[in-house]
Order: C-alpha cells, then sequence, then structure tokens
C-alpha cells in the first residue's frame, strides 16, 4: 500500500476518533451549559453525575443482568431524578447566596459522590461490555460499533433536546429563561419548576454520554474529573450558557485531542484543551462565540 | 461605649496572647503526631491568607493556587536536590518564580471576569499541575522527587519537628502581618473598591487591571512561600500537591473560616484540617459526612465562622459612631456579591 493512502487512513481514523471523542464532549457541556444559562450556576460536580451514570450503567447491566440499552434507559431516568434532586436541596436555596457558595456546595456534592461511588463499587478500574464490540470497516477507516453508535446516539439526543426546547411548551420556558429571567416571570413561567427540570435533563444528559462513552473507556469513580474539566473549558470557549457553542465546541476540542495525539504527542494530550483556551483567551478575551459582552 | 472600649482593649490583648500561646505549643506538648497537624495548618494558612487577598479582598475567584503551590514546592526542591542550592537563596528564589509565572497568569486571566475568571484560572491551575506531572525529565513525574535535603541556615538544621515548628511559625506571622497591613492600607481599600464594583473603582481613576495583577501576584507569591516551605518540610514531592483538588480545599478552608476577613484562613484550615485528622479512623465514610457538611455550612453559615461571628458584633454595636477601621471592615461584611458575582 502506498504510504498517502496510509497516511489518509490514518487521518481518517483520528478524525472519527476525534467525532466520538467530541460527542460525549458535547453532551457533557450541553448540561453544563443549560444550568448555566438557567442558574448562573458553574456546575462542578456535573462530571461526578457523569461518573454516577456509568456506575448505574454497569449494575444494572452486571447485578440485574439488565441489557444494555435498558440499563441505559435505567440509568439515565435515576440521574434524571438525582438532578432534580440536587437542584431541589443544594442549588435552589443557594440562588440567592453569594456565588461562590454556590460554588462551594458543587464541590461537597462532587466529594460526597465519588466517596460514595468508592464505598458502594470499590476504587477499581472496571469494564463495561458492551454487545457491540465488532469491528466494522467504512472506507477503510476500521471502526467498532460501539463508536459508531456513540456518534450516531449523540447526534440524536443533540435533536431531540433542540426540538424539545424549540418546538414544546414546556422546553421554551427553558430557552425563555436563559434568554431574559425577569422576562420569562412577567409572563408568568415558574422559575423553579425551570431550573428543576434544566437539571434533570443535564444530569440525564450527563448519564447518557458516560453511558455511551463507558465500553470505549474505563469506570472508576474519579472518571468524571478531567472530563469535567474539559467541558468547562469548552463552554468557555463556546461562551457560557450557549447550546451551539457547547456542541460546536465539543466537536473542535474531540478533534483537536484525536488528531494532536496522533501527529504531535500522546503525552501531552490532555494539556490540548487547556492550551487552546490559554491561546484562543490571550488573542480573544470574549470566547469564541460569546452570547454576552464580558 | 464603655463596653466597646473593653472589647477593643480586649482585642488589642488577643493578638499578643496568640502569639505566646503559639510558641509555647511545642512546650506544651511533645506528641510529634500533633505537632505535625499544626505545621502542616500554618503551612496551609499560608496559601489560603494568599488567596484570601485575590479572592476574599479583590474578589476575583483563583482556583489555580495548587498549581501556584506545586510550582513554588517543585522549584525549591529542585534546586535543593538538582542544582544543590542552600536552603535561604532556594526559598528566595522558589518565591520568586512562582511570583513571575504569576504575573504572566494574572496579566492573561484577569482580563476574564466573573465566573470565566475562576473557570479559566481553574485550567490555569490543571495546565500547571499536567506540566509537573509530564515533564519528567526535569521533574521525575510521578515517580516523585525525593531526597530534598533538611533546610539549613549557616550551620543550624531545621532538623527536629521543634524547630520546623517555629519556622513555620515564623513565615506564618509574618504573611498575616503583611496581609494586616495591605488590608488597612490604601492598596488594601483600593482592593475591596474593586471588589464591590470594578465599573466604580475605574470611574474613581483607580488601574482596575493593575490592582488585580497586584492581588494576584501576592497572592501566589504566598503560594510559592508555602509549596517552598512544604517541600522542605515533607522532603518529598509528587505532582498531586498541585492538583485541583487541593484549590478545592483551600477554598473550603478560606469559606468556612470566612471569606475576606484577616483570622479567617487561620480559623477554618485548623478547625477543618483538625477535624480531618479526627475522622480519619471513619476511611471512606470521611468524604460520604464531609460533603454534606460543607453543603450544610454554605447554606447555614454563608460567611463563616469569623464572618458571622463579626456580623453579629457589628449588628450589637450598630448605631454608634464607627472609626474609619471600622467602616473598612463593614464594607468588607456588607458585600453581598462576594467572588464569583454576576457579570
Amino acid at each position: 500500500m502506498p504510504l498517502g493512502v496510509m497516511e489518509m487512513e490514518l487521518f481518517f481514523q483520528q478524525i472519527v476518533n476525534g467525532l466520538v471523542l467530541g460527542s460525549i464532549y458535547s453532551l457533557v457541556a450541553l448540561g453544563i451549559t443549560l444550568i448555566y444559562g438557567i442558574m448562573q450556576l458553574p456546575n462542578f460536580a456535573h462530571g461526578h453525575l457523569y461518573m454516577l451514570g456509568a456506575y448505574l450503567t454497569l449494575w444494572m447491566m452486571t447485578i440485574y443482568g439488565f441489557r444494555y440499552w435498558t440499563a441505559i434507559l435505567v440509568s439515565v431516568a435515576a440521574l434524571f431524578l438525582i438532578g432534580m434532586l440536587l437542584e431541589r436541596l443544594v442549588f435552589r436555596p443557594l440562588h440567592n447566596a453569594p456565588h461562590i457558595n454556590s460554588m462551594i456546595a458543587a464541590v461537597g456534592v462532587m466529594l460526597f459522590l465519588e466517596a460514595v461511588a468508592r464505598k458502594l463499587w470499590g476504587s477499581d478500574y472496571r469494564r463495561l461490555d458492551s454487545p457491540y464490540g465488532e469491528v466494522i470497516s467504512v472506507f477503510g477507516v476500521t471502526i467498532t460499533q460501539q463508536r459508531v453508535i456513540i456518534i450516531v446516539a449523540a447526534i440524536i439526543l443533540m435533536i431531540g433536546l433542540n426540538l424539545f426546547l424549540k418546538r414544546t411548551v414546556i422546553g421554551s420556558t427553558i430557552e425563555a429563561m436563559a434568554q431574559n429571567r425577569e422576562g420569562a416571570f412577567l409572563v408568568g413561567i415558574d422559575a423553579n419548576k425551570v431550573s428543576l427540570l434544566t437539571f434533570g435533563i443535564a444530569a440525564g444528559l450527563a448519564a447518557a454520554a458516560a453511558s455511551l462513552a463507558a465500553p470505549i473507556n474505563l469506570v472508576y469513580p474519579s472518571m468524571g474529573a478531567m472530563v469535567n474539566l474539559k467541558a468547562f473549558v469548552i463552554i468557555v470557549l463556546g461562551g457560557m450558557g450557549s447550546i451551539p457553542g457547547a456542541v460546536i465546541g465539543g466537536y473542535i476540542l474531540g478533534l483537536a485531542e484525536s488528531i494532536s495525539g496522533t501527529y504531535i504527542n500522546s503525552e501531552y494530550k490532555d494539556l490540548v484543551a487547556f492550551v487552546i483556551l490559554i491561546l484562543i483567551l490571550t488573542v480573544k478575551p470574549t470566547g469564541l462565540f460569546a452570547k454576552e459582552a464580558r | 461605649m464603655r463596653r466597646h472600649a473593653a472589647f477593643n482593649r480586649a482585642s488589642k490583648l488577643a493578638v499578643p496572647v496568640l502569639l505566646l500561646l503559639a510558641a509555647a505549643i511545642p512546650w506544651l506538648t511533645s506528641n510529634p503526631y500533633y505537632l505535625d497537624i499544626v505545621v502542616k495548618v500554618f503551612i496551609w494558612t499560608i496559601v489560603v491568607n494568599g488567596m484570601n487577598i485575590i479572592a476574599g479582598y479583590t474578589g476575583q475567584l483563583s482556583l489555580a493556587h495548587a498549581g501556584f503551590f506545586g510550582i513554588g514546592a517543585y522549584t525549591f526542591g529542585l534546586l535543593m536536590t538538582k542544582a544543590a542550592m542552600p536552603f535561604l537563596p532556594s526559598l528566595v528564589i522558589a518565591v520568586l518564580v512562582t511570583g513571575l509565572v504569576g504575573s504572566v497568569a494574572g496579566m492573561i486571566s484577569l482580563r476574564l471576569k466573573g465566573h470565566y475568571f475562576a473557570i479559566f484560572s481553574l485550567c490555569v491551575g490543571v495546565v500547571l499541575l499536567l506540566v509537573i506531572e509530564k515533564w519528567e525529565s526535569l521533574t521525575e513525574g510521578v515517580r516523585g522527587l525525593l531526597g530534598i535535603p533538611i533546610p539549613k541556615i549557616g550551620s543550624f538544621e531545621f532538623a527536629s519537628m521543634t524547630s520546623q515548628y517555629y519556622l513555620m511559625l515564623f513565615f506564618l506571622v509574618l504573611t498575616m502581618f503583611v496581609n494586616h497591613r495591605i488590608i488597612h492600607s490604601l492598596v488594601g481599600r483600593t482592593f475591596i473598591a474593586i471588589r464591590h464594583s470594578e465599573e466604580l473603582a475605574e470611574a474613581l481613576g483607580i488601574n482596575v487591571m493593575r490592582n488585580k495583577i497586584i492581588a494576584f501576584v501576592h497572592s501566589t507569591v504566598l503560594a510559592g512561600l508555602a509549596g517552598a516551605l512544604y517541600a522542605g518540610y515533607i522532603r518529598f514531592l509528587g505532582p498531586d500537591i498541585a492538583s485541583v483538588e487541593h484549590s478545592f480545599d483551600m477554598l473550603l478552608y478560606l469559606l468556612v473560616g470566612g471569606i475576606g476577613t484577616l483570622w479567617g484562613p487561620l480559623v477554618g484550615t485548623a478547625l477543618v484540617m483538625i477535624l480531618m485528622q479526627w475522622l480519619q479512623s471513619w476511611q471512606e465514610y470521611r468524604m460520604i459526612i464531609f460533603g454534606p457538611v460543607l453543603v450544610l455550612l454554605v447554606l447555614f453559615l454563608p460567611y463563616g465562622i469569623i464572618g458571622t461571628l463579626t456580623r453579629l458584633m457589628h449588628k450589637r454595636r450598630l448605631g454608634q459612631p464607627l472609626t474609619q477601621k471600622q467602616a473598612v471592615e463593614r464594607s468588607v461584611l456588607h458585600d453581598q456579591s462576594l467572588a464569583g458575582g454576576g457579570e
């Protein structure tokens, strides 16, 4: 095989891997940006909701013998409830307190969730075996079914979220509140219900992302920390509260990581996100898709 | 009014009494375990004092401080081991290097405001951690930097627990004294003005950016100092000292003690660290209890211990004319929009 063709194949392979990574990042960043849009709260515990989602799916499959998709559904539903519970018990009472307090509360939630995971499931790295381990070949690019599923499922979820926000009454209350809080109150939108729902959806998205990603990664109690940080990088670049910013930013970061991991140095792969952030904000302090002037 | 005067006299006495007490601790207990905890409390209080200046007084929530602690610790450790430099020059250079990195990081990151600054600084912290962890040829990476020599000034070795204790006590007192002077100076009031409103401060003719950078550099210098002292005390370094969790820990100490108060860092650090030691035997249940306690704390004691106490005292003294110093303190307390406030 000529060298050029191999180079191209390697390149496309990395594009696909980047899309897989980007799908996960986008789903997590979407949740954070939704919460920020409604509550102006950077939810540092979001990565740990992601971790919880992965463990619940793993748990449902190993202990109750659920099938992969059923397990994911249960996990998403459970995280939806947990998200709402967190909003009600922790973040709603803090809404009028100084912002630093809700950040600290998020740290408290984070410590708690990680400790619970260690207690319940131990600190070992675990595998989640998906039924879609087969390798398929598309235009010379070999890819496991699971990766295709991640890419497709993420797109479906994003389209579904978009339809929900734009086409349903309850979804448009979320959009309305993100756009203008006072205006939303004036037309009679119940802020508490909207925040409750937003937290639920965001946590559910995190669970879906984690369950989809778990078969190609490992499951362990601190697995959410790095994903969380990167999702924050994405939403700072994409504009906090901006939905398109989170999606596009997620894919950009996924691709940048996968390509630089191959062509530059895989040791420093995790650094890419943060270096990109620092470079862009040095040149353009308002981020790429700033929703408002800072 | 008389009670007020009596209170003032009492508070004037409080500092010398506390100093005497602190100086006497090694005589009161010879248990190295207790001394070890107190030494660590002192080291962390120094960083938290730094964080207090930038987050508490200037209102810019920096989450990069574990990274700067790491820079201070590693610069000191590398100078002592690989360059075989003596203790004091290593300490000074470590502090200067941290301040230099801090000023560059500050110039870039302080252009952002509110949550954006908080998250950006968090990312700066991660970059510093990853550089320390991955630059194996210099820092030995995850294997850790071993064999840092015992700190020595002249022919005196800080080998014993007691001597280390006094070394840390000296730097802690120095830090708190400097912070005290800053807070009650024009610079300190400028910081507070910036926290209240950057626009308003700008309109008053304050160079907001320059003052924010001064506050940030001061806080990173303290982080570097604490890091270097830590390296000289533990004499072994792993990259995890620069991990983001430590920034969160510092924030926690600060919030428990009272953000934007002079004594908050000491009280918060001491209380939380001692509580953690006390819960040590609970192992994995520790954080299961501690997480919710933290949440309850911000829900019901949002100004921390010192903050809440001073608020209560001010309430009781309400109606009496304030001295200028008290007016400054009150304006500190009445500010709701602490660090990370709205845009």
